[in-house]
């Protein structure tokens, strides 16, 4: 009797769960922005007077395996969540350890990491997850 | 009621369905990516605007897909369209692990089939070992809630890797019918 009651439960979440799945997949598409795998980072960017910056994986993705960046050079898997500084990058840490000069271009080109307008919250754009759960949290999510 | 909750259902995926058929009718035959300067989340007056390179121009040239970057990024690498390195400073090699792993406890759903080949071959058995998956067929409690809220499976799919919404590249073995448990 209860198995029957827990499967009678399992039928209303997932049907729940697939409509919202397929109003997010269907939605008209004039919402789409930024390119799938786009990540924002702005823990500092904002409070310190610099534009939001634009990470995007599928540029990075052509040249290098997941592995080099969230293995060997130890980033979290989470927008946001590896406390990045200009101290650190300076140092060679996190997009320091190639955006020196060497790998590829340094640092002193401010404006191409630092791309997005002022006020855009950390995110990872066009996520299933963002679509899904946060759609109203855009403006002032604050991942921790 | 149960036969409420199943109409709730049918109702809910054929409506589904018929957005769906009309939204594949719509962006099936022509991919197409939002440059730069209009993706939204660049600012339009920034002066990396022309110095950034659109996603058309190199995604355009890979193999496609019909989800997320409409790249099929496992074959493009497969096929050494692109070779991203597997170092920082030269090509090496990944060890690879060709296992696949199937997970039955899935409803109606067909069982789900995680191949280590195609994730081997872009990542190392640290970036899931042991701080997301156990090494032990069975042992992690994965649920379709939580890859929902971007654990286990979800902590990358529908992030950088193909979307969740992508049901049957995942439960994409049949399952023989079971007496229900
Ligand atoms: C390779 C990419 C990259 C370049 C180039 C770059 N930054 Fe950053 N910067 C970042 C990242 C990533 C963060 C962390 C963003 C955050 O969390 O808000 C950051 C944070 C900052 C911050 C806030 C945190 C802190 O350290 O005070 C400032 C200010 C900043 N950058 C200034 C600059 C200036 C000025 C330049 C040019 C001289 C520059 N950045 C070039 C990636 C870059
Ligand atoms: C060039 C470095 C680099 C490469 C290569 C790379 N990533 Fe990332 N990844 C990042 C950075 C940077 C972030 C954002 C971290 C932050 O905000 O602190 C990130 C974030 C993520 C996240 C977290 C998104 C979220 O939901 O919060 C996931 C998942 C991820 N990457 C998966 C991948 C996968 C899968 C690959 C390989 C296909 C990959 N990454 C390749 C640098 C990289
Ligand atoms: C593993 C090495 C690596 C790391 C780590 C890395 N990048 Fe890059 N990045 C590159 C390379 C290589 C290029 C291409 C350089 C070139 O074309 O000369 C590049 C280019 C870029 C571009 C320009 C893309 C375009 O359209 O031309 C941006 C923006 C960028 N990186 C941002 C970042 C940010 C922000 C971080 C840190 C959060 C980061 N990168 C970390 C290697 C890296
Ligand atoms: C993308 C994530 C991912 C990567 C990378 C990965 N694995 Fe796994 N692995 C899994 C999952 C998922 C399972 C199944 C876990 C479960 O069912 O609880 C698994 C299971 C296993 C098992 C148990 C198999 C069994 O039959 O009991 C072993 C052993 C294993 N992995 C070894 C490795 C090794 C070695 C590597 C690196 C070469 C690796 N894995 C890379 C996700 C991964
Ligand atoms: C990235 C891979 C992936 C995708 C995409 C995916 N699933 Fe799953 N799903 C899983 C895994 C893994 C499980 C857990 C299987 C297990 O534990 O044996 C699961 C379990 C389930 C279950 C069983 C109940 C539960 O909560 O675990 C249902 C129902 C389900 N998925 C439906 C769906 C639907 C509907 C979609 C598409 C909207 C979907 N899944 C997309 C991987 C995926
Ligand atoms: C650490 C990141 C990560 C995790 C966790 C992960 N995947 Fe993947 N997966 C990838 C990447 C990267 C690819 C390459 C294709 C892409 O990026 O879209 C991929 C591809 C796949 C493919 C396509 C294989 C092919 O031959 O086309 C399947 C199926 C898949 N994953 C299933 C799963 C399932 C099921 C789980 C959870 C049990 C899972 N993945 C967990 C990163 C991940």
């Amino acid at each position: 009797m209860n198995k029957q009651k827990n499967r009678l439960i399992d039928h209303i979440k997932y049907s729940v769960m697939i409509a919202a799945l397929l109003v997010i997949t269907f939605a008209p598409t004039g919402q789409v922005k930024a390119e799938f795998g786009d990540v924002v980072i702005n823990n500092y960017s904002d409070k310190a007077g610099m534009p939001p910056v634009v990470f995007p994986h599928w540029f990075h993705r052509i040249r290098f395996r997941c592995k080099v960046c969230h293995g060997d050079l130890g980033f979290e898997f989470k927008a946001g969540g590896n406390d990045i500084n200009m101290v650190k990058i300076i140092d060679g840490q996190y997009c320091g350890a190639c955006h020196n000069g060497e790998i590829a271009w340094s640092i002193e080109n401010c404006n191409i990491c630092h791309s997005a307008p002022v006020g855009t919250p950390t995110q990872v754009h066009e996520s299933t997850l963002q679509k899904l759960i946060k759609p109203d949290q855009n403006k002032t999510e604050d991942k921790k | 009621m149960r036969r409420a909750v199943n109409s709730v259902l049918l109702i809910t995926l054929i409506t589904g369905l018929s957005f769906s058929y009309i939204s594949i009718a719509e962006q099936q035959p022509v991919r197409k990516w939002k440059p730069i300067k209009d993706d939204g989340i660049h600012d339009p007056a920034s002066s990396a605007i022309g110095v950034l390179q659109n996603p058309a121009e190199a995604l355009s040239v890979l193999p496609p897909d019909t989800a997320g970057n409409q790249v099929n990024w496992v074959k493009a690498l497969r096929d050494g369209h692109i070779k991203p390195r597997t170092h920082l400073n030269k090509q090496g090699k990944l060890e690879r692990l060709d296992t696949d792993i199937i997970m039955e406890d899935t409803l109606e759903m067909p069982n789900v089939l995680f191949p280590h080949r195609a994730h081997t071959e872009w990542m190392d058995c640290a970036s899931c070992h042991d701080h997301i998956f156990k090494s032990k067929a069975g042992a992690t409690p994965v649920s379709m809630f939580d890859i929902l809220q971007g654990k286990y499976c979800g902590r990358c799919h529908g992030a950088v890797s193909f979307p969740l919404t992508e049901c049957d590249r995942c439960h994409s073995v049949g399952k023989k019918r079971k007496a229900s448990k």
